[in-house]
């Protein structure tokens, strides 16, 4: 059964996405249907196949460990939607 | 009427000083002023920027610029929403961005501006490429310039609709599922969507990254070669592309096609397809058979499992990517009593409905508990799909298929029904989960009302050039691209 074990509000916690409760309804029956399209995967015996992350896997990519120039703090922080003295200005994190 | 003209027809034009680049740029500026109220590809442009950028090409040209190292000299081009250009806003369709102003270039903008390309405009998409209609932008949708009722396609729906609408001389878009192509085939223009790794995505913000590739939208085939030359190659920023020599795609297209094998996969001929849209693909098949290609029916097994693959494997990663928008270092915020309440509600607010729906799709699969079941299986059938084309191209050349099993729907017609939306790429998801490249070219009409029709080309692993020269060679001989719609 495709939608056992879906809980919405589980999801959408883990998702860090608030949801109203007409869209917990809404998700619930249009991601049940999308699971049970998705099922189809379990008709195929995949277990003697490897599996693919990336169609061209490229190993090891590295570069020098060479300092470079990046974002500058004022560049960094154009787009913050609140900051002060250089810094992103987040809610309290510990009491 | 500048705005009309090619890359290549413009490009002759102002190295033989026919023209400015000022006035193609003033050309396509007074095109976006009177049809883009009704098409709506655009969601900003900034006339003045444009402007001086087309006087600074002009001055180069009368300097003696060489049109041969940049081959977009003077060339108005406006890029998808999706792609970061240095000081000017990028929404990806979405509330999220909110007043985001990008800090860099991505590199394919660096490598168009490289190129002497005037980029000028942002395109309107379905909200972080996600949709198939562009009706899931959080600002509006594009229309379709042959029938304004209905949707371009998507996701790059607006990059598709500005090149038919003749606002652009060409465009950018982004394909992870078929976003270039399938909107390129229901707006009549060609679409070009590279193998994975060709075209660095540094500065394309990830939807599924082991998926999305940035390619071009053209009014003929030759552009599209012209800019897939700028735009491909090794990008140190990009870990993921491909250190491949880039051909001179441009040149290799006069070659013709005699002896060219080509493979028709006999599971794309299904109940859904429509039966104007089959007719059309069919006669273009005869068509490169009397260019001298030889045709195969081959099969490709798994064909009916990449949907469900790719609506896997594209939703785990997009929950994984987009757990960057989170409030805190750029784009909106909604304040709550503490960070998990601020992330919350920032998302909740910021992200629409389909991108909510994928994020927690995506978030389920990967759970603990489902991982094995939904994404390792999805990652293992991705092994068979790719394969299955694999070992088609030990037989052909290129694979031949319809772009899409239908021509442009009305607006509204399936967005109550996402699962039915995702149908509408079936043709297409295949070659992102195989990696491989595509391109759809314009190959006829339905009668009435009358809408463009498109053919797409799979092509091996970095065989651009051949699929290429096939599309080339075939609208040539038909001339179908060069069809306008019916805008004032």
């Amino acid at each position: 059964m495709p939608t056992t074990g879906f809980d919405v509000k589980y999801v959408a916690h883990l998702a860090r996405i608030e949801l109203t409760p007409e869209e917990e309804r809404k998700l619930a029956a249009q991601l049940g249907n999308i699971l049970g399209y998705i099922e189809k995967l379990k008709e195929l015996d995949v277990s003697q196949v490897e599996p693919t992350a990336h169609a061209v896997p490229m190993l090891n990519v590295t570069r020098p460990d060479e300092v470079r120039p990046g974002l500058s703090n004022e560049q960094a922080l154009r787009n913050a939607p609140s900051r002060a003295g250089g810094l992103f200005m987040v809610p309290k994190i510990v009491e | 009427m500048l705005n009309q003209l090619t890359i290549s027809e413009l490009t002759a034009r102002l190295a033989t000083r026919q023209c400015s680049a000022r006035e193609a740029m003033q050309a396509c500026l007074e095109r976006v002023a009177r049809v883009d109220g009704r098409v709506k590809a655009f969601l900003s442009y900034d006339a003045a920027d444009a402007l001086a950028r087309a006087e600074a090409a002009d001055k180069a040209i009368a300097a003696g610029a060489n049109f041969k190292q940049r081959p977009l000299l003077g060339v108005p081009i406006a890029v998808k929403d999706v792609l970061c250009v240095k000081n000017h806003p990028c929404n990806c369709g979405s509330k999220i961005l909110d007043k985001f102003i990008s800090p860099y270039d991505a590199t394919v903008i660096e490598r168009l501006k490289a190129a002497g390309a005037i980029v000028f405009g942002r395109l309107n998409m379905d909200e972080f490429a996600m949709g198939s209609s562009t009706e899931n932008s959080a600002f509006f949708t594009t229309l379709n310039p042959w029938d304004t009722t209905r949707i371009p396609g998507g996701s790059s729906g607006g990059s598709a609709a500005a090149v038919a609408a003749d606002e652009a001389i060409a465009t950018l878009g982004s394909d992870t599922g078929g976003s270039i192509r399938q909107p390129a085939a229901l707006c009549g223009v060609v679409g070009l969507k590279p193998t994975y790794g060709r075209v660095s995505r540094y500065g394309l913000v990830a939807f599924a990254s082991s998926l999305d590739q940035v390619g071009p939208f053209t009014k003929d085939v030759r552009d599209a070669a012209t800019m897939l030359g700028v735009i491909s190659g090794l990008d140190p920023r990009d870990s993921t592309s491909v250190p491949e020599p880039v051909p001179n795609y441009a040149a290799a297209l006069n070659g013709g096609i005699k002896g060219v094998k080509l493979g028709l996969p006999r599971e794309y001929m299904i109940g859904g397809l429509d039966a104007e849209v089959k007719l059309a693909v069919d006669s273009a098949v005869q068509q490169l058979q009397k260019l001298g290609a030889q045709l195969m029916e081959i099969s490709l097994p798994h064909t009916d499992y990449a949907g469900a693959t790719y609506y896997i494997i594209a939703p785990a990663e997009a929950s994984a990517n987009l757990a960057r928008f989170d409030g805190i270092r750029y784009g909106l915020r909604v304040d709550g009593s503490g960070p998990i309440e601020l992330y919350g509600n920032t998302r909740g607010a910021g992200f629409g409905a389909e991108v909510k729906r994928r994020i927690i799709l995506g978030t389920y699969v990967l759970s603990s508990g489902y991982y094995d079941a939904y994404y390792l299986r999805a990652q293992k059938v991705r092994t068979l799909i790719r394969q299955d084309f694999l070992k088609a191209f030990e037989k052909v050349d290129a694979i031949v298929t319809p772009t899409t099993p239908t021509a442009a729907f009305k607006a509204g017609e399936k967005s109550g029904d996402p699962l039915e939306m995702y149908l509408s790429d079936i043709f297409t998801v295949a070659a992102n989960v195989a990696g491989i490249c595509g391109i759809s070219v314009p190959c006829g009409f339905t009668r009435s009302p009358r809408l463009p029709i498109g053919l797409q080309l799979l092509g091996k692993p970095f065989g651009e050039e051949t699929i290429l020269q096939i599309a080339h060679a075939y609208d040539q001989s038909t001339g179908w691209h060069k069809e306008k719609p019916p805008l004032p």
